[in-house]
């Protein structure tokens, strides 16, 4: 079947399997490589992008679910200049990364977190990523992350095209 | 001043905040192309006979180029065992031959062209199995009733040490005994595994595998598959987490070069996160008995540590695990008699491997309960008991009974720190109130002293190699023989060059992981990764100024005795000539600047620290909730804090999890209970609190920077801390011990139990 | 894990979903935000030969008042709910227990219809409709029919849904500033419930303590009666027949019903005393 939509700005459409997950669209299809894979039970959001304008875990969302729709992945992030997006600064600056498997979901829900609440308590950036899972940060400097992100002000919950992240 | 000790932002950042790192499946590459996908089809029972394995129907598949079995692989000779000790009978083919011996043992493999038909066709896959009864507990393997290799005649793999002496505890006046569990966990490295292999015109194979070293990995796969060392090329690209679980090269990357060959084509291996967490080595899994003994006064005099280690259905590291619990058994303590004894036996079930701290924490875990119930026992405070008994401060090698030398500690010091840290008075005065009040969240207060082995000789040496090279442009490179996942190499080895030749950490390039450009290293593993890799960084730039300062003594006509390093130009400058001088990269313009080394560690360090937890338990429903973890850690000199905090971090929810939460279990038939995310419960950022860490660094003579290894130490010591905070917490209504992972059920029932034996 | 092959329908309007069940029967699988029904596929526990994607159908996400019921769409999905100012005025129970599912990315596409005609026992939003009393609208080829929640969910997996039917609204009482509890008992947030208990107007109800939601019929007669909360709570577990797994046996299972129960029920009325 045929499916249209516009990832990280860029409108495609493509022939694809009824059972292609929105994740391998991305990744074999689209060739964005940074939405990774850690489970197959929707449980550790390394697979976490923004469909129109709400992050999804795209491991258990069909590509021709997404027909239509607006996507962004990590890549999509940084500014046309290299200018990185106040989440992905953050990250950075508090070594909210370690082995950077899980980091592009992370980032992409911290943006969430963000959209839904411009100013969490570290209790709120908690609960905010109960379903991304990292193995080496302890979520600790991943918490400190999202609250020094959070003082850029509203583009931290935003992502770039113009899609806002809804609450 | 240097920028040794400075929290420099990691350099790997911005490529993987922006595009993402480029991890085994992620790889694009022309040898790659038109590569077929393998499909492992795994046995779904625990233990069996195999009649028959029907790979017809699935060789019809659509995409389907070849299915292999047992009997399409007799020319692949079986795989060596890495280990002396392991007897020859239990030896793992490479496709289960006659029996299966664990639900994840792997019967078929399934080339397709497309991944997603892989499954599809493993599905038809049809495998006969007679089921025989499954050994899940060490209980019942050493029972040898049942054997896994008939051949070998007994379950046991390997024995360690002698039971103690019957005189061990007489005249103690105390004696208090416990068996306990150190549960099995999955390291679940958020990578699952993943290979490719391409064979060259050349007769070469390049394997490119997530794994924590590949020259290490490359020996075992050239080994296993009889091939020349020289016609195998292996690359680690970016690797997303190990945790001890990608030490050494698995069957499945071996496999997966031997079908490339049989293919002639490349092929892709990225397993699932099921099929990880049957397949991938599991950690610990210790069954232990401790019993402490000594007098009223706090002073314990003897302690005895009995351990049976779970090891799987195969031997990997998980048979060696124990001897490191042995080692490390008397810890922190300056106890007059230790023993310590072990069995490695085999289960039907998942091999045991190293997971982050591999046979230490089951060390500490044992003797820090043990000084808990030796205090409950004698009515004594149990930082108290820890006080009374701990090694004074050190600074000569202290050796242990059980065997270890331990370069430099200050227990006392880290304990004391930890508890002043903790307000170690008015948390015991608030779980005093709460318990007159009758609260139903009741605070509980854990301790945990620690010290462990770190950069411990591993069989290839505690040595690594450095190649440092500046370039004409002003940047540099080094090639390192650690193997980072995580922990920030690239940024710490640009650090330690950086330190000495002035050139900024931005334009030094950290490379590793390739053994053709690599061919000596001995990976990331073991804490060692700094002090020794990073050593070896430091002499290369030490070596790397003497050679530039012979070849700018020629062309500057000066006395090399007068040359000293200029860091502000990167260079080297003529001491009282202000002016006079050149810089490193216009000493490589004629000829390359270029050094290799390789650093040789004469010990292993023993980094150590003290951890206070403070959780409340719900005594209602037994649900324990960690509040706080204070944590010491001292791992001597540090070279980032950023990184070695972030290395504390992790090592602490790792650690609490255990504690906690995680467990891999079995049914009584050998099914695994916990083969998705949604069942193994994987500690999450709800669970946790932010961290408290209290710094402290005592320096070790045996590398020139100082450092100890900082990797393992946070899960090593908050282990224990979290588990004895459960069991405090819930003390006063007579509850002794509760084995890990401490669940709402277990603590729920324990304080049930105890009530009913109050009661009679 | 990647799903088994499938045929997918993309109807523009509940009829057509409907007249593709009919078609299809029972190879045919209703799609929705399709967070319970893809992972069991992809784990190949669920195999359907053909996928019926509402997602596409308008008009399915909504909650209005209706009388003195509050009408939900079944295509409304949990974040919606959570935020919705209408459920939050007229039936708060349910925003709060919305808010309780999975997590984030959960909650932006699973959608109430989906997890009541799923019939997992252990689901948050079940559990809190049939405390609330009320209704699931199905529609089958001979229309639209209302099942009352009490007889909607008649074991695992397995609801009083016909095979060719949809459901396409939940309807429940409104309470507006009546006192609510719901408890849920898990090892980490983002888990399935242990055991939950929701209380609203003296009806309680508990997840997985039997093959589906059950209410704790004991507990609610003796509040009719007049007992304390301390005695009804104690009578929860009450001709309930929970599983046993790695996380709960029976027994501890049958405890955290009567102690959820009673804290639900002291939340209930502590919310009450506080709204009145």
């Amino acid at each position: 079947m045929k499916v249209s939509m516009t990832v990280n700005g860029q409108q495609r459409t493509d022939e694809v399997e009824p059972r292609l997950l929105l994740a391998h669209y991305l990744r074999e299809v689209c060739g964005l490589k940074a939405t990774n894979i850690g489970c197959d039970t929707t449980s550790c959001g390394a697979c976490t992008v923004v469909v129109d304008g709400l992050t999804v875990k795209s491991c258990t969302v069909l590509a021709a679910q997404a027909d239509g729709a607006q996507v962004t992945t990590l890549e999509g992030l940084a500014g046309p200049d290299g200018e990185l997006h106040p989440v992905q600064r953050a990250f950075r600056e508090e070594h909210g990364l370690q082995c950077g498997f899980c980091t592009p979901g992370m980032v992409m829900a911290a943006i969430g977190v963000l959209a839904d609440n411009p100013d969490p308590s570290d209790r709120e950036v908690r609960e905010g990523l109960e379903g991304n899972l990292c193995r080496c940060t302890g979520y600790h400097n991943i918490v400190r992350a999202v609250r020094t992100a959070a003082q850029a002000g509203p583009t931290a919950g935003q992502v770039p095209q113009a899609q806002e992240v809804q609450a | 001043m240097s920028i040794l000790g400075t929290r420099v932002v990691r350099t790997e950042d911005p490529l993987f905040l922006t595009r993402g790192a480029t991890y085994t499946d992620d790889l694009v590459d022309d040898r790659l192309t038109g590569a077929l996908h393998a499909t492992f089809v795994r046995s779904q029972v625990a233990h069996g006979r195999l009649l028959s394995v029907d790979a017809s129907a699935a060789r019809e598949a659509p995409g389907v180029v070849a299915v292999f079995t047992a009997e399409d692989c007799t020319d692949l000779a079986p795989i060596p065992a890495g280990l002396p000790m392991v007897p020859p009978a239990m030896i793992r083919p490479w496709l289960a031959t006659d029996a299966v011996r664990f639900v994840g043992d792997i019967v078929a493999v399934v080339l397709t062209e497309e991944r997603y038909q892989g499954e599809d066709a493993a599905e038809l896959v049809s495998v006969d199995v007679d089921p025989l009864p499954a050994v899940v507990t060490t209980a019942d393997s050493a029972r040898d009733e049942v054997l896994l290799f008939p051949e070998a005649g007994t379950n046991v793999m390997a024995a360690f040490g002698e039971p103690a002496p019957e005189d061990f505890f007489v005249g103690c006046e105390v004696v208090v005994t416990q068996r306990m569990v150190n549960q099995r966990v999955a390291p679940v490295p958020l990578e699952t595994r993943a290979a490719a292999a391409a064979w060259g015109e050349d007769g070469r194979v390049t394997i490119w595998c997530t794994n924590q070293g590949a020259q290490q990995a490359k020996g075992e796969i050239a080994g296993w598959l009889g091939l020349d060392p020289a016609r195998v090329h292996l690359v680690t690209p970016d690797v997303g987490g190990g945790f001890g679980a990608k030490i050494g090269a698995d069957p499945e990357y071996a496999f997966v070069a031997w079908l490339a060959q049989q293919a002639g084509r490349p092929v892709r291996w990225t397993e699932s996160r099921s099929e990880n967490l049957v397949g991938m080595l599991h950690g610990r899994g210790q069954d232990q008995v401790v019993t402490i003994g000594g007098r009223r006064d706090g002073t314990i005099e003897a302690y005895s540590l009995v351990v049976d280690q779970d090891c799987g259905a195969y031997p990997r590291v998980g048979i060696i695990l124990p001897t490191l619990t042995m080692l490390m058994a008397a810890a922190t303590y300056a106890f007059p008699k230790v023993h310590a004894q072990a069995r490695a036996l085999a289960t039907n079930t998942t091999s045991i491997g190293a997971y982050r701290g591999a046979g230490r924490p089951e060390a500490t875990a044992a003797v820090e309960r043990s000084i808990d119930l030796f205090a409950a026992e004698i009515g004594m405070d149990p930082a108290e008991v820890r006080r009374k008994n701990l090694v004074p401060a050190f600074s000569e090698p202290h050796t242990t009974p059980s065997g270890a030398t331990y370069d430099s500690g200050e227990y006392v010091a880290a304990l004391d720190k930890a508890l002043e840290a903790a307000g170690y008075a008015e948390l015991r005065a608030e779980q005093t109130r709460r318990r007159e009040r009758g609260d139903v969240r009741q605070l509980g207060i854990g301790l945990s002293t620690y010290v462990e082995i770190t950069g411990a000789d591993t069989g290839l040496g505690a040595a690594e190699s450095a190649e440092l090279e500046v370039h004409p442009d002003g940047t540099a490179t080094v090639l390192t023989g650690t193997s980072p996942h995580g922990q920030g190499h690239a940024t710490a080895w640009a650090m330690l060059a950086s330190d000495q030749l002035g050139i900024p950490v931005e334009k030094i390039t950290v490379l590793h992981g390739d053994t053709d450009r690599i061919p000596r290293g001995g990976g990331t593993m073991g804490s060692r990764s700094l002090q020794q890799g990073g050593a070896a960084v430091h002499q290369a730039a030490t070596e790397l100024i003497e050679v530039a300062k012979q070849r700018a003594a020629e062309q500057l006509e000066a006395d090399p005795a007068d040359l000293q390093v200029d860091l502000t130009s990167a260079g080297l400058s003529v001491r009282g000539t202000p002016g006079a001088g050149i810089t490193f990269a216009q000493l490589a313009e004629k000829e390359p600047l270029v050094v290799q080394t390789r650093f040789e560690a004469a010990a292993p360090t023993f980094p150590f620290g003290a951890h206070v937890a403070v959780v409340e338990v719900d005594v209602e429903s037994g649900k324990a909730e960690l509040q706080r973890l204070v944590a010491v850690d001292d791992a001597g000199v540090i070279v980032n804090p950023l990184l070695a905090e972030g290395q504390r971090h992790g090592g602490f929810a790792q650690g609490v999890a255990q504690a906690l939460l995680e467990e891999v279990l079995y049914d009584a038939d050998g099914n695994p209970q916990t083969s998705t995310l949604a069942d193994y419960p994987f500690v999450s950022a709800t669970e946790l609190p932010s961290f408290e860490l209290v710094d402290m660094a005592t320096p070790t003579p045996i590398n020139p920077l100082g450092a100890k290894g900082i990797g393992e130490a946070g899960t090593i010591g908050s282990t224990p801390a979290v588990h004895n905070a459960v069991i405090d917490a819930v003390a006063h209504l007579g509850v002794r011990h509760v084995d890990m992972p401490t669940t709402p059920m277990r603590v729920w029932r324990a304080i049930q139990q105890a009530q009913q034996e109050g009661t009679h | 894990m990647i799903p088994g092959p499938f045929e997918l329908v993309r109807p523009g309007t509940v009829e057509d979903a409907v007249a593709a069940l009919v078609e299809h029967g029972d190879d045919a699988k209703i799609l929705a935000g399709g967070h319970s029904l893809l992972p069991l596929m992809k784990l190949r526990l669920a195999m359907p030969s053909v996928l019926i994607d509402i997602g596409r159908i308008p008009g399915l996400s909504y909650v209005r008042v209706e009388g003195d019921e509050v009408a939900i769409g079944a295509g409304t999905r949990h974040h919606e709910l959570e935020k919705d100012p209408v459920a939050q005025a007229e039936v708060p129970i349910l925003p709060y227990v919305a808010s309780q599912v999975g997590d984030p990315q959960v909650r932006h596409r699973g959608t109430i219809g989906g997890t009541v005609a799923h019939s997992d026992p252990a689901s948050d939003l079940p559990t809190a409709l049939l405390a609330l009393g009320g209704s699931v609208v199905a529609q089958g080829p001979d229309g639209r029919r209302s099942i009352p929640v009490t007889e909607f969910w008649l074991g695992f997996f397995e609801t009083a849904l016909e095979p060719d039917e949809l459901v396409v609204e939940l309807r429940v009482p409104r309470t507006g500033s009546a006192g609510w509890g719901y408890e849920k008992f898990t090892r980490r947030a983002n888990d399935w419930p242990i055991v939950a208990a929701a209380a609203v107007e003296g009806r309680v109800a508990l997840a997985n303590m039997a093959g589906a939601v059950v209410r704790a019929t004991a507990t609610e007669e003796a509040l009719a009666r007049g007992a304390s909360i301390e005695e009804a709570a104690a009578l929860a577990a009450e001709g309930t027949s929970p599983s046993a797994d790695m996380h709960a046996d029976a027994e501890y299972r049958q405890h955290l019903a009567r102690l959820l129960t009673r804290r639900a029920l002291e939340k209930a009325a502590g919310a009450g005393a506080a709204a009145a």
